[in-house]
């Protein structure tokens, strides 16, 4: 069955926080009152042109944007396909697009007034970046942390509590993002009056999903005009990685509504999709789970699943609601990546471009690798790089020994 | 439409007393033990019967209940067995009202409709379902009520004179209120604040209101069943099940007893109390 297309595909979501069937507010009675506030809180910020200016100040000067989008060309000679650029997420400060999300939800939390401030982190570029713009601001900061990813994401942990923030390493459950989500869920829940969650990805109950889509719409705005200045044309086709989703959703939305770019989001195949994984769309089907109804991995009985991947940042078994409308409509196309291909990508990039990409961007390289070469040499793809490889790099090290031996 | 649980407050409401109303997991430790608990309830003092539906993400819930809900899980529960579990109470009580508790999706899961038909005919009066606010109604809430349940509805203390009205619209069987912010067994309840916050809801409404999160002794159930038509106590059973299960949390020939005599002791308090509210 084809749903019904929309006139854009970027006029979501609904006054209810529906996109198409997905997305919603389903949270405990408790937090409604607060997520209805923060909506307000968040209209009147938009529309405030103060707000916007502010926000571009520090944007330039303190994260350090615009990023830039390069060619890839020796990544281009290798593949023998289509023109690739990359936009370089990368190279903000924190390391990653964590960060455009994060400070436009802190100047929101600065104008409630709110002194506190928790969030939920995989591989810690969520956290590192929330603990940042904490210390920036003078805010009390407490990130969730699975006490597995506080293990293999050490660097991070140690970052977050250098800028002055908590890390509770989270022992309930699978012990990875989706119980860290659980445990900040229940934080804010206790602590209502005094306390902002600042949510690291396109999902969760309205208006998150829209709100962190359009702090990371930068990415995507700015590689329209970055585009046009390089090439004097829109690119051909865009691709990104998936966890919940946001560089993705940051790139993508701004060009939704150019029906001459293809699109592609790329989700974790983990071991193969057959065994374990972190692909929601490819693997699951639509449920309910942390205030939004969206592809989910989950058993028969609608009990959430295990998710794997070799990067912790895409290790949750959901992914934005957006994005799954996106995926019913046919506008967007998903594809996978394992662990082995993630892998072979980081190495691929960092050989030929020097550029060690983030485990988790090195899903989206490595469906580069298979599309580019198909495509005509004046086909222009644009890959988000959206975080830098380091925090990886001590993961990689035992991985490649293990090989050895 | 009158359910037992309609019935029930009414016959309580003569009698000048409040419900004692308990919470257990579906399932906990293991399906058999499960049922003989849930049997031996009603005997031991419980007016009421809320029963958990196992869920691997209990964002509402503390340690206790998140443990009781993965044990369950482990011992093979579904929501499918959970409606069994139901039927098999129902062989020998057909007058204690009994209401499901969980979160939505193993329901949405295992089909809206299907599931109002199956836990109608199961003989279950009405559900609590943390995850549904009044602002998605449609999905559960108005189809529940056309199918003869109640649905239950969680007000809390951000819940405002503003907001109450629109939680309490679609509710029927009794009001949950929620006597802390926070999670399930966190902490506990203040009784005075408590009666405030009863008497601004029965401003609102006629229906009976119950409370519960963080009462755990008689003496507070019985400082709450002052104030209040009904007191809840879930996590403190929770915890003496655990307790009395063997290394391996497997059901122990002491496991019935244990929860039976919590049971019978809160109830006490219960009943104890001076005047229930009216």
């Amino acid at each position: 069955m084809n749903p019904r297309l929309p006139n854009s595909f970027r006029s979501g979501p609904d006054e209810h926080g529906h996109f198409g069937k997905f997305g919603g507010r389903f949270v405990a009675e408790t937090l409604m009152p607060l997520i209805l506030d923060l909506e307000k809180a968040y209209a009147a910020a938009k529309a405030d042109p103060a707000f916007q200016a502010e926000m571009n100040g520090y944007l330039k000067d303190y994260v350090g944007r615009p990023s830039p989008l390069y060619f890839a060309e020796r990544l281009t000679e290798h593949l023998g396909g289509a023109k690739i650029y990359l936009k370089r997420e990368e190279l903000n400060h924190t390391g990653s697009h964590k960060v455009n999300n994060v400070l436009g939800q802190i100047m929101v939390a600065r104008r409630m007034g709110k002194k506190r401030i928790i969030a939920e982190t995989g591989a810690g570029q969520h956290g590192v970046a929330t603990a940042t713009l904490c210390a920036r601001f003078g805010l009390e900061c407490v990130v969730y942390m699975g006490a597995v990813d506080v293990a293999r994401q050490a660097p991070n942990v140690f970052r977050m509590e250098m800028l002055g923030a908590k890390v509770v390493p989270v022992q309930s459950g699978t012990r990875t993002l989706k119980d860290a989500m659980n445990e900040a869920l229940r934080d804010w829940v206790t602590n209502v009056h005094n306390t902002f969650y600042c949510i690291g990805t396109v999902a969760g109950p309205h208006p998150y999903p829209m709100m962190v889509r359009d702090f990371q719409s930068v990415i995507g705005d700015e590689t329209r005009q970055q585009m046009l200045e390089h090439e004097g044309r829109l690119p051909n086709s865009l691709i990104a990685c998936i966890g919940g989703g946001s560089n993705a959703m940051g790139l993508f939305h701004p060009f939704l509504d150019e029906p001459s770019v293809e699109i592609f989001g790329v989700e974790a195949a983990g071991h193969g999709l057959m065994q374990l994984h972190a692909a929601s769309i490819a693997g699951g089907r639509p449920g309910v789970l942390h205030g939004n109804r969206t592809y989910l991995l989950m058993d028969d009985d609608g009990q959430i699943q295990d998710a794997h991947s070799i990067s912790a940042g895409l290790d949750y078994p959901g992914i934005g609601p957006e994005h799954s409308w996106l995926h019913e409509t046919g506008r967007v196309t998903y594809l996978s990546a394992t662990d082995d291909e993630a892998l072979d990508a980081f190495m691929l990039l960092s050989r030929l471009e020097g550029i060690p990409p983030a485990l988790e961007s090195a899903h989206a390289i490595a469906k580069v690798k298979e599309l580019a070469p198909k495509r005509p040499r004046d086909h222009l793809m644009v890959v988000n790089l959206s975080g830098r490889g380091d925090k990886d790099i001590p993961q990689i090290t035992e991985i490649l020994k293990g090989r050895k031996q | 439409m009158t359910t037992r649980i309609d019935t029930r407050f009414a016959e309580l409401a003569k009698e000048g007393r409040s419900a004692f109303v308990t919470f257990l997991m579906a399932g906990d430790p293991d399906p058999a033990t499960s049922l003989d608990i849930i049997k031996a309830l009603p005997k031991a003092g419980a007016d009421v019967i809320e029963i958990g539906m196992p869920f691997t993400d209990p964002m509402a819930d503390g340690p206790s209940i998140q443990a009781a809900g993965l044990r369950a899980l482990k011992g093979g529960m579904t929501l499918r067995k959970t409606l069994e579990l139901v039927r098999g109470f129902r062989k020998d009580d057909n007058a204690t009202p009994l209401v499901l508790m969980g979160y939505y999706n193993p329901i949405y899961i295992y089909g809206v409709d299907r599931f109002l038909v199956d836990a109608k005919a199961a003989g279950v009066d009405g559900l609590i379902i943390v995850d549904l606010p009044p602002e998605e109604d449609d999905e559960l809430c108005i189809p529940a009520l056309k199918a003869g349940l109640n649905f239950i509805r969680l007000a809390t203390p951000t819940t405002d004179d503003k907001r109450l009205p629109a939680v309490l619209a679609n509710t029927s069987g009794f009001v949950y209120y929620v006597s802390i912010t926070g999670i399930t067994g966190a902490a506990a309840a203040d009784s005075a604040a408590v009666g405030d916050a009863v008497a601004r809801i029965k401003r609102h409404t006629k229906l009976p209101v119950c409370v519960g999160f963080g009462i755990r002794t008689p003496e507070a159930a019985r400082a709450i069943a002052e104030t209040a038509n009904g007191a809840v106590v879930g996590t403190a059973l929770v915890d003496a099940l655990r307790d009395s299960l063997d290394a391996q949390g497997k059901a122990t020939g002491k496991t019935v007893a244990a929860v039976a005599d919590m049971v019978a002791s809160l109830a006490q308090g219960v009943r104890g109390a001076k005047q229930a509210a009216e």
